[in-house]
């Protein structure tokens, strides 16, 4: 056994803090506004919630990554542990690194034991203040939860007037809340002063690392995607982690979809009775000219299969945000996983492709929130935007989000009652243009002209039912081609070379960006080299095929546990499987870059390729 | 002769509704149904009550699950957009075609496996929500397509034709959708046209949900001696308690009746029903005493048609989301898009 202590962890602006709360203790708004406060203090920060499944009683932690890099993955590891909870007390001390530091209610004498040796134990009377200040037991509960924070405004050496302003903001229109408030943030504050060592080895200075970032999550910023795409039906069932994307677009529409003259909605939202039936609600709607979507998670696209097969085969549009949760089944309802791959991609009985998009933050679920709506009316099939836990129910750092006003919407092959007037020839599936993609009327646009029956069943080109095998595989063919169009219209990938020729590559998406660009500098100064490629949405663009083909090896980062993606792009590009090397994260935590980097690293040893330098 | 294409001539003395449509303007396809199927009987008034309701044939909306009746859309209304979607999901469908346009006329075409069996959920949130709808269930207690299983409304006791007994209870989907709120609710045979056209006509003009269960006896499995839902056995057990005349707002209403057994009920749209009293102390406001009435005669044996409720100052879905006068479909970006600045003003509010 070593003996000697490590040192104290010290580090400016580049830890992290986890606190360890009740799930119901009113703990979330304190913390989140801890990490506001970082923020306000031109400090970057990564929050992340672990939650339970579960509304009051069980332990929940809520994770503040502070990084000057802007490093806004998961890191991996607690520097700080505000340890409010005994139920996960000697877990939560187990995760702290060696030199972090132990912040915890010291009201009730603990044993020794219950500490570890190699780090720094900070003691808080909290339930004692607490018991003096205040009366009442829920008061002693909320403001607990301030004095922590007014406690940590000293041991970080943080601003206490950005926390104060935070506070004057959140109790905006209950002004009375204010100043008891600040009064706790202060018991916390001035006992730290008077009792323990401040500031510790790590700690908040002020920066100019922020910029015009806006604070958000991505469910919120996809359902304004959806606001600013011009959808106007929504129809859903409450799923975790989801329903904050139709509560998020309810709340947006209340203020901005209101008709000024008449007060009356321009939005019709319907929670429905369950997946099946708000994916039949949106089916109609498109069918009938509207935009519409759903908003759901992995259980309910299982419910939604035969309906997805009907919008792709009778090509009606539809946008579904799948915010993916750890499967199968119910599997772990508040943990993050990209495990509906495969069964978004290859959704329904018979043969079926469906188009993905695979945002990365809330700035793409913004911008892919909106283009799904043009792709659905364009594509005339439903496109699945591929959020997740991490992205959707977490506050990230995002650029601010952009609209091109002179933008009109593309509502795809439509036929008017004026051209079909014309005597323009009309057949519900003929491909006229060549791009797989027919002409639609909706329905009562004309009084003789162009009708036609949606079925589920096979059809020719002109819509009549027929169960020949020659208009059968005409039309499987057209959508085979229409898939092909739709390669050229989804976001294309992004690729980052090295600054070094290299064998190797990455290939990643979603949520995992973040982590991976973190990653890539720590594999970089091991010595190795790895060209980068994000993908941002299925069917794969010509340049995967290519990246794939420039390279030895790829490494598919994911997270789940059968390297989905990677059977996607084997599958659809015809690649040599052995190429492809599953870099697998789905624990249900969000992937970090030591996991990557690491994962990467080992493969790269065991593969005996040695680094460009040498490392003892 | 199902396999003969419908001739596109006809007499050019055949009769015009106000729009200048003859009957032959509300027809679809020939039916492949069987020779004698009660669900042609119902798609024969279907088209009788459009053309006398002077609807525009393609500002009609069809829609159906899948199952015998909801073949029955390609029968009917030929210039209207039909959509034939997946098994006992027509009201969910039919919902958000509704939500998207108000301004067509929904007709919803289910079966009693469609929507007692596999769609019974579907059914009821509807009609819970009150979407502006005729949804009609052409009943006959058996699964036709998949040659002659019981369905969800076989009555206990009753008989297959391959001699099964039915051990389980059957649903009442009329009784249900009464219990559910649905604003107009009746019962039909369509052996009976002169009862089911006005029916489906009051239906069609009533602003809300309004549910038609049609008892359609299936003459191929389920038009035998022990069956409840034969020819026979309806029209021996037939318990009629109004018949009803639509009258359109366009029409001042005759009064040929003799008072005091008719009832004249104004609607929404400014049409009126006629009812003409059968069973003397029935009244159709009265929806909890309607319920009674039904499950009374159900436990007699009789089969209770005709219009059993209607509330007519029901509203719809979009009047309860009040949404805009206008389609939804209708509305662009200038209507839809709050544009830049509104994004500048979310992004301050983020920070």
């Amino acid at each position: 056994m070593p003996t000697s202590q490590p040192a104290p962890i010290s580090r400016v602006n580049d830890f992290v803090i986890r606190f360890a709360n009740v799930n119901g203790s009113g703990s979330a708004s304190a913390n989140e506004m801890f990490a506001r406060a970082v923020m306000r203090m031109g400090v970057p920060v990564a929050p992340r919630n672990i939650f339970p499944s579960n509304i009051q009683g069980l332990p929940t932690w809520y994770e503040v990554r502070v990084t000057a890099d802007n490093h806004l993955g998961a890191r991996g590891g607690i520097d700080l542990m505000v340890a409010m909870n005994p139920q996960t007390f000697d877990k939560d001390i187990a995760s702290i690194e060696p030199g972090g530091y132990l912040f915890y209610d010291s009201t009730k004498e603990l044993p020794a034991s219950k500490f570890r040796k190699d780090i720094t134990v900070i003691g808080v009377p909290l339930t004692a203040i607490c018991n003096r200040e205040y009366t009442d037991p829920r008061q002693r509960q909320l403001f607990k939860n301030i004095i922590y924070i007014g406690a940590l405004t000293a041991l970080l050496d943080m601003d206490v007037a950005a926390v104060e302003q935070l506070i004057g903001e959140q109790y905006k229109g209950k002004e009375k809340l204010i100043a008891p408030n600040i009064k706790a943030l202060h018991i916390g504050r001035d006992y730290a002063i008077l009792n323990l060592a401040c500031p510790l080895g790590i700690r908040v200075q002020k920066a100019d690392k922020v910029g015009d970032r806006i604070f958000v999550e991505g469910n919120a910023a996809a359902a304004l995607g959806a606001v600013y795409g011009g959808a106007t039906v929504c129809a859903w069932y409450p799923i975790t982690p989801s329903s904050s994307l139709a509560d998020a677009f309810t709340r947006y529409c209340a203020k901005l979809r209101i008709d000024p003259q008449t007060k009356q909605a321009k939005y019709a939202i319907v929670q429905a009775e369950d997946e099946l039936a708000s994916i039949g609600m949106v089916i109609g709607a498109a069918w009938n000219g509207a935009r519409a979507f759903t908003a759901t998670s992995g259980p309910g696209i299982s419910l939604m299969q035969e309906f997805i097969g009907l919008a792709y085969f009778a090509e009606i549009p539809a946008v579904i945000f799948d915010v993916q949760r750890a499967g199968p089944s119910t599997g772990m309802p508040t943990r993050t996983q990209q495990c509906d791959i495969i069964s978004c991609a290859y959704a329904s009985h018979g043969d079926t492709k469906h188009v993905l998009l695979f945002p990365e933050n809330p700035a793409e679920a913004f911008e892919f929130g909106a283009l799904a709506f043009d792709l659905a009316d364009r594509l005339q099939t439903p496109i699945f935007v591929m959020l997740d836990l991490d992205i959707g129910m977490n506050h990230h750092l995002s650029k601010p989000f952009a609209w091109d006003d002179s933008k009109i919407y593309d509502r795809g092959k439509v036929m008017t009652a004026a051209e079909l007037e014309a005597g323009r020839e009309f057949g519900r599936y003929l491909d006229v243009d060549g791009d797989g993609i027919p002409y639609r009327t909706y329905p009562g646009t004309h009084p003789t002209k162009g009708s036609f029956f949606t079925r589920g069943t096979s059809r020719d080109r002109y819509a009549k039912y027929t169960e020949e095998g020659a208009p059968y595989v005409d039309n499987m063919q057209r959508l085979v081609r229409k898939f092909d169009t739709a390669k050229d219209l989804v976001p294309r990938p992004l690729q980052a070379n090295s600054t070094k020729p290299t064998k190797y590559g990455v290939v990643y998406f979603g949520s995992s960006a973040p982590a991976m660009d973190e990653a890539i500098a720590m594999i970089e100064a091991r010595g190795h080299a790895l060209d980068r490629m994000r993908l941002r949405a299925f069917p794969f663009h010509s340049s995967v095929n290519s990246f794939v083909a420039d390279h030895d090896f790829i490494f598919v980062v994911e997270q789940n546990r059968d390297a989905q993606l990677r059977s996607l792009i084997v599958n659809e590009c015809g690649i040599d499987p052995v190429r492809l090397v599953p870099i697998l994260h789905y624990d249900g935590t969000p992937i970090t870059a030591r996991f990557i980097s690491k994962a990467i690293i080992d493969h790269l040893d065991a593969l005996q390729i040695a680094p460009a330098k040498a490392v003892l | 002769m199902t396999y003969l294409a419908k001739p596109k001539f006809h007499h050019p003395g055949l009769p015009k509704n106000d729009l200048g449509y003859t009957h032959r303007d509300y027809e679809g396809t020939v039916s492949t149904l069987c020779a004698g199927c009660g669900h042609d009987s119902i798609t024969a008034s279907i088209i009788q009550a459009c053309f006398e309701l002077s609807i525009e044939p393609h500002r009609v909306a069809k829609i159906s699950g899948i199952g015998c009746s909801s073949k029955t859309p390609t029968y009917f209304l030929g210039n209207s957009h039909g959509f034939n979607s997946v098994h006992g999901r027509m009201p969910s469908v039919l919902t958000g075609a509704n939500l998207a346009n108000r301004d067509l006329i929904y007709l919803g075409v289910s079966g009693d496996g469609d929507s007692a069996s596999i769609g019974f959920g579907q059914f009821a949130h509807a009609l819970r929500r009150g979407v502006n709808m005729a949804y009609i269930v052409e009943n006959n207690g058996v699964y036709g397509l998949t040659k002659g299983q019981f369905s969800a409304t076989a009555d206990r006791g009753s008989k297959s034709k391959r001699g099964v007994i039915n051990t389980d209870n059957a649903i009442d989907l009329a009784a249900i959708a009464l219990q559910l709120g649905a604003s107009f609710v009746a019962r039909s045979f369509s052996g009976d046209k002169h009862q089911l056209v006005p029916i489906i006509k009051a239906a069609i003009t009533h602003k809300g949900a309004a549910f038609i269960d049609v008892i359609s006896p299936c003459v191929a499995f389920n038009n035998h001696a022990g069956s409840t839902k034969s020819f026979d056995f309806v029209r021996e057990h037939n318990e009629a308690v109004n018949r009803l005349d639509v009258i359109s707002s366009r029409m001042p209403i005759e009064v040929k009746y003799e008072p005091g057994s008719v009832e004249i009920v104004e609607q929404h749209d400014g049409s009126s029903i006629a009812l003409r009293k059968l069973a003397a102390d029935y009244d159709v406001h009265d929806r909890t005493a309607a319920l009674g009435f039904l499950q009374h005669h159900a436990a007699k044996g009789q089969i209770v048609t005709g219009l059993m409720y209607i509330d007519k100052n029901a509203d719809d879905l979009h009047g309860h989301l009040d949404t805009v006068g206008v389609p939804l479909n209708s509305l662009g970006a200038e209507d839809l898009c709050p544009g830049q600045a509104a994004l500048d003003a979310f992004n301050a509010s983020m920070r």
